[in-house]
C-alpha cells in the first residue's frame, strides 16, 4: 500500500454529445451486413458468445438481402410487413395529434422502432403470448388487432375495451397474445417467464416473450426473469430494445460497464443475440430463430435490438433539453421504414409510385377508424364509460365495502 | 376425526387441492425436496413431482412475479415467503401487478394465486423473523388478506383462498404452527392434539373468506382479535374475570363489519389488539369501523393494545410482545370509563 494514495474518483458515464453539439455515432461499430454467422437453434450457447457482441444484420447500404440470416419471408410477407410499419408510424403520427388537440391526455410514439414489433410478431403462431412494453404497439397492428380498439382505449370513451381505467396506450388483448401493460417497468419480464413456465409445467407447445426497454433492465425484476429463466429452462425469449435512451438518459446509465445489454444473458447460461433492430428481415430472421430454440424445448434466449428512439420519450417529453436535435439523423443504422422499401424497390416489387399511394390508403384508412373512434367520444367528450365501471373487476365479485362505496358515488 | 397441528392442516390443505386440480402448483424457497424450513410442503414433491412442487431461487420477487404469469395463463399458484419479513422485495409485483391484474385488464387477465406466509412474533425472531405486516396489503384494492389461528381454519381457508378467483395474502402465525400460544410464555406450551380446533377433517372442506368467527361470546366488551392474539385475548378475559366476546377476524380484507358490529352494539365496548406496531396499523382501521358504525352505541372509547412503534426487538421479546397483561389491563379501563 502506498502512503499517500490518490484521492478516490467517483464515476458518472455521460453521452458523447449534448444539445449543441454534433452527433457523432463514430464510437458505435456497425458489422457488415451479412457477416454474423447463423448457428443451429441447438448450438452449444458457450460457443456463440459473440454473437453478444455483433450486430446481426441483413440489409446492406445499398439494400440487398444478405448473408445467412437473410430469406426468412416470402415477397408477400416482407410487402406485408412494410404496410404494417407504415401503419403504425401513421398510426403514431395521428395519435400525437390527437393528443396536440387535446382528444387524450397521453400518447407515446414508436418512430424508428417500427420494425422492432412489426417483425417480431410475425414470428410467433397463434397462442404464443407477449408481456409488452407501453412502445411495443406493433405486435398489435401486425397481430390484426383492430385500430379502432386501440383508439378507443387511446381516448378512454365509451367502447373502451379498458372501461376508461387505464392510461393511453396501455392496451389489454388476450386473444392476441398481448398481456395487460403496467405502468410500473420490467414487472412484465419475469411474468413472462412464469407463463412459459406455466405452459412447460402443462405440456403445452406455446411459448412467452417478454420486452423491456435498455433504461428498464436496470429493474431488479430483469434479474430475477434472467435467473428462473435459467433455471427452469423457460421457453421463452426476452427482447431487450436498446433504443439508445430511457426518458433523458442515456443506455451508458443502465449498460454500466458491460459491452452490451445482450452480453447481460450471458453470465444466465442464456444463449444471447444482438441485431440490427432497424432491418425488418433480421429482426424476424432472430426472432423466428428464438422462437424455434424457445418452441424445441432448448430453453430462453435473450435478443437485443439495437435501434434509436426518433420521437420524444412522450407526449410530455422535450429531447431537445438533453439531445442534439439532429442525432436521429445521423443515427448509422437509418430508418426501418425506407430501408426495407429501398430493398423491395431494388427487387422490383415495389415502387415509389405505390408507396405514396399505400401511404394515401393507410392514412385514409386510419382516418376512418379514427372518425369511427370519436363517434364514440374522446377523453373530455362525448361517451364515456360509466362510474359504475369503476368499482366493478376490483374483485371477481364485488365485496360488501366496495357495494358501499358505489352506493354512497350514488351509482 | 384426525388431529393436526397448523402444519399438518397447512400441507393437509395443499395435498387435497393439488389432488383435486392439476392447475394448482406450490413452489417457494426450500420448497420442494426439502418440503419447507417449517415442514409445511413436506411430501408434496414426492407424490405430485417436481413440475407441481418445486424449489425456487432466492428472489421473493421472482416468485411472485413468476407465479403471477403462470396465473395469467391459467394455473393456481400456491406459493410461499418464508417470512413475511421478507415479502418487501415482492412487494411492487404484489401491490401493482396481483393485486390490479383483473382491474386493468377489464377481466381478461386475472391472478388466482396465494401467497403464504409465515408472520408474527413470540418466538425470539428478532427483527426479521416476527414482523406482521398485513397492514400494508390490507391497504391494498384488489388482495385479500388472511389471518387463521387454528388448524381447522387454516386447513378450511388455505383451500377456499386456493379456490378464490383473486389474490390472496394468506399469514400463517407461526408461533401457532405447533400448538396455541396466550402470551404465558413461561408455561408449558400445550399441543393442538389437546385442543378442539386441532380436530380437522382429512378431506376437501373450506372456510369462507370474509366471515369472522366469535371465539368467547361475552357481553362486557367485544375484543378484535386474529391469528395469536385470539388467545391472548381469551386468557386476558379469564384473568380479569370480565365477560368479554372474542372476536376472531379470520379475514381482514373482506372485512366481516356486520359481525363485529352487532357485537359492539350488543357490549357497548371495544379493544382492538394486535402484535403489529401501533400508527397505521390494521386497528385504526377497526377502530374507525367501529367509529363509524356504533357511536351512539359507545361507552367508552375504543382501545388499542399493539406492539410499540419501534422494530421488533430481540431481548425486550415480552415486553414488546402485547401479552395477556397489557391486555387485560386495556379490558378494566374499558369496563371502568
Amino acid at each position: 500500500m502506498t502512503d499517500n494514495p490518490a484521492p478516490l474518483k467517483f464515476h458518472v458515464p455521460e453521452p458523447e454529445v449534448r444539445p449543441g453539439g454534433t452527433p457523432d455515432f463514430s464510437n458505435v461499430p456497425i458489422p457488415k451486413a451479412g457477416s454474423v454467422d447463423r448457428p443451429p437453434v441447438d448450438v452449444d450457447p458457450r460457443t456463440i458468445r459473440d454473437l453478444a457482441y455483433s450486430i446481426i444484420r441483413v440489409l446492406n447500404r445499398e439494400g440487398d438481402a444478405v448473408g445467412p440470416w437473410a430469406g426468412t419471408l416470402t415477397d408477400e410477407e416482407q410487402l406485408e410487413g412494410l404496410r404494417h410499419m407504415m401503419t403504425l408510424r401513421t398510426f403514431d403520427a395521428r395519435m400525437q395529434m390527437a393528443q396536440r388537440q387535446g382528444k387524450t391526455s397521453f400518447y407515446m410514439q414508436h418512430m424508428g422502432e417500427e420494425a422492432v414489433s412489426c417483425a417480431f410478431r410475425k414470428a410467433l403462431v397463434q397462442g404464443d403470448m407477449n408481456f409488452p412494453t407501453y412502445r411495443q404497439a406493433g405486435l398489435l397492428i401486425a397481430g390484426g388487432y383492430p385500430m379502432v380498439d386501440m383508439m378507443n382505449q387511446i381516448y378512454s370513451n365509451e367502447m373502451d375495451p379498458l372501461k376508461g381505467r387505464q392510461l393511453p396506450i396501455m392496451y389489454s388483448a388476450k386473444d392476441h397474445g398481448f398481456f395487460s401493460i403496467s405502468g410500473n417497468l420490467t414487472t412484465q419480464y419475469i411474468q413472462a417467464v412464469g407463463w412459459a413456465m406455466a405452459s412447460a409445467i402443462k405440456g403445452d407447445t406455446k411459448i412467452a416473450v417478454g420486452w423491456v426497454g435498455d433504461g428498464a433492465t436496470a429493474e431488479s425484476d430483469f434479474h430475477a426473469a434472467l435467473v428462473f429463466a435459467s433455471t427452469y429452462r423457460a421457453p421463452v425469449v426476452l427482447n431487450v430494445v436498446n433504443n439508445q435512451w430511457a426518458i433523458s438518459t442515456f443506455q451508458g446509465i443502465a449498460r454500466g460497464g458491460s459491452g452490451t445489454f445482450a452480453a447481460r444473458g450471458l453470465g444466465f447460461g442464456i444463449p444471447a443475440l444482438r441485431v440490427d433492430g432497424n432491418d425488418y428481415l433480421a429482426v424476424h430472421a432472430v426472432a423466428k430463430w428464438a422462437a424455434e430454440r424457445a418452441r424445441s424445448n432448448l430453453g430462453p434466449t435473450l435478443v437485443e435490438y439495437v435501434t434509436y428512439r426518433v420521437g420524444a420519450h412522450s407526449t410530455s417529453d422535450d429531447p431537445s433539453a438533453y439531445r442534439p436535435k439532429t442525432e436521429s439523423d445521423a443515427w448509422p443504422l437509418g430508418d426501418p421504414v425506407i430501408r426495407l422499401k429501398n430493398h423491395l424497390i431494388r427487387r422490383g416489387l415495389w415502387s415509389d409510385e405505390r408507396h405514396k399511394q399505400t401511404e394515401a390508403e393507410i392514412l385514409e384508412a386510419v382516418i376512418s377508424a379514427q372518425k369511427e373512434a370519436e363517434s364514440h367520444g374522446t377523453l373530455h367528450a362525448g361517451g364515456k364509460p360509466s362510474t359504475r365501471d369503476m368499482f366493478e373487476g376490483v374483485y371477481a365479485e364485488m365485496p360488501p365495502h366496495l357495494r358501499r362505496q358505489r352506493q354512497k358515488a350514488g351509482v | 376425526m384426525p388431529r393436526m397441528t397448523m402444519i399438518e392442516a397447512i400441507r393437509s390443505a395443499m395435498d387435497v387441492s393439488m389432488g383435486r386440480d392439476d392447475d394448482v402448483v406450490v413452489f417457494g424457497e426450500d420448497v420442494g425436496y426439502f418440503g419447507g424450513v417449517f415442514r409445511c410442503t413436506q411430501g408434496l414433491q414426492q407424490k405430485y413431482g417436481r413440475s407441481r412442487c418445486f424449489d425456487a431461487p432466492i428472489s421473493e420477487l421472482g416468485i411472485v412475479g413468476a407465479a403471477i404469469g403462470m396465473a395469467s395463463y391459467g394455473l393456481k399458484p400456491c406459493i410461499e415467503i418464508q417470512f413475511a419479513d421478507y415479502v418487501y422485495p415482492a412487494y411492487d409485483q404484489i401491490v401493482s401487478e396481483a393485486a390490479r391484474l383483473r382491474y386493468r385488464s377489464n377481466g381478461e387477465f386475472t391472478c388466482p394465486i396465494v401467497i403464504r406466509m409465515p408472520t408474527g412474533g413470540g418466538i425470539f425472531g428478532g427483527q426479521t423473523h416476527s414482523q406482521s405486516p398485513e397492514a400494508l396489503f390490507t391497504h391494498v384494492s384488489g388482495l385479500k388478506v388472511v389471518v387463521p389461528s387454528n388448524p381447522l381454519d387454516a386447513k378450511g381457508l388455505l383451500i377456499a383462498s386456493i379456490e378464490d378467483p383473486d389474490p390472496v395474502i394468506f399469514l400463517e402465525p407461526k408461533r401457532l404452527y405447533n400448538g396455541p400460544f396466550d402470551g404465558h410464555h413461561d408455561r408449558p406450551v400445550t399441543a393442538w392434539s389437546k385442543h378442539e380446533l386441532g380436530e380437522v377433517p382429512e378431506g376437501h372442506f373450506t372456510v369462507p373468506l370474509g366471515k369472522a368467527e366469535i371465539r368467547r361470546p361475552g357481553s362486557a366488551v367485544t375484543v378484535l382479535a386474529y391469528g395469536t392474539m385470539v388467545y391472548v385475548a381469551q386468557a386476558a378475559a379469564e384473568e380479569t374475570g370480565i365477560d368479554a366476546e372474542v372476536i376472531d377476524l379470520r379475514t381482514l380484507l373482506p372485512l366481516d363489519v356486520e359481525t363485529i358490529v352487532a357485537s359492539v352494539k350488543k357490549t357497548r365496548r371495544c379493544v382492538v389488539v394486535h402484535e403489529a406496531t401501533l400508527t397505521s396499523g390494521f386497528g385504526a382501521e377497526l377502530v374507525s369501523l367501529v367509529q363509524e358504525n356504533c357511536f351512539y352505541h359507545l361507552e367508552a372509547p375504543v382501545a388499542r393494545v399493539t406492539g410499540w412503534d419501534t422494530p421488533y426487538p430481540h431481548a425486550q421479546e415480552w415486553d414488546y410482545f402485547p401479552g395477556p397483561k397489557r391486555v387485560g389491563e386495556a379490558l378494566i379501563e374499558t369496563m371502568e370509563a
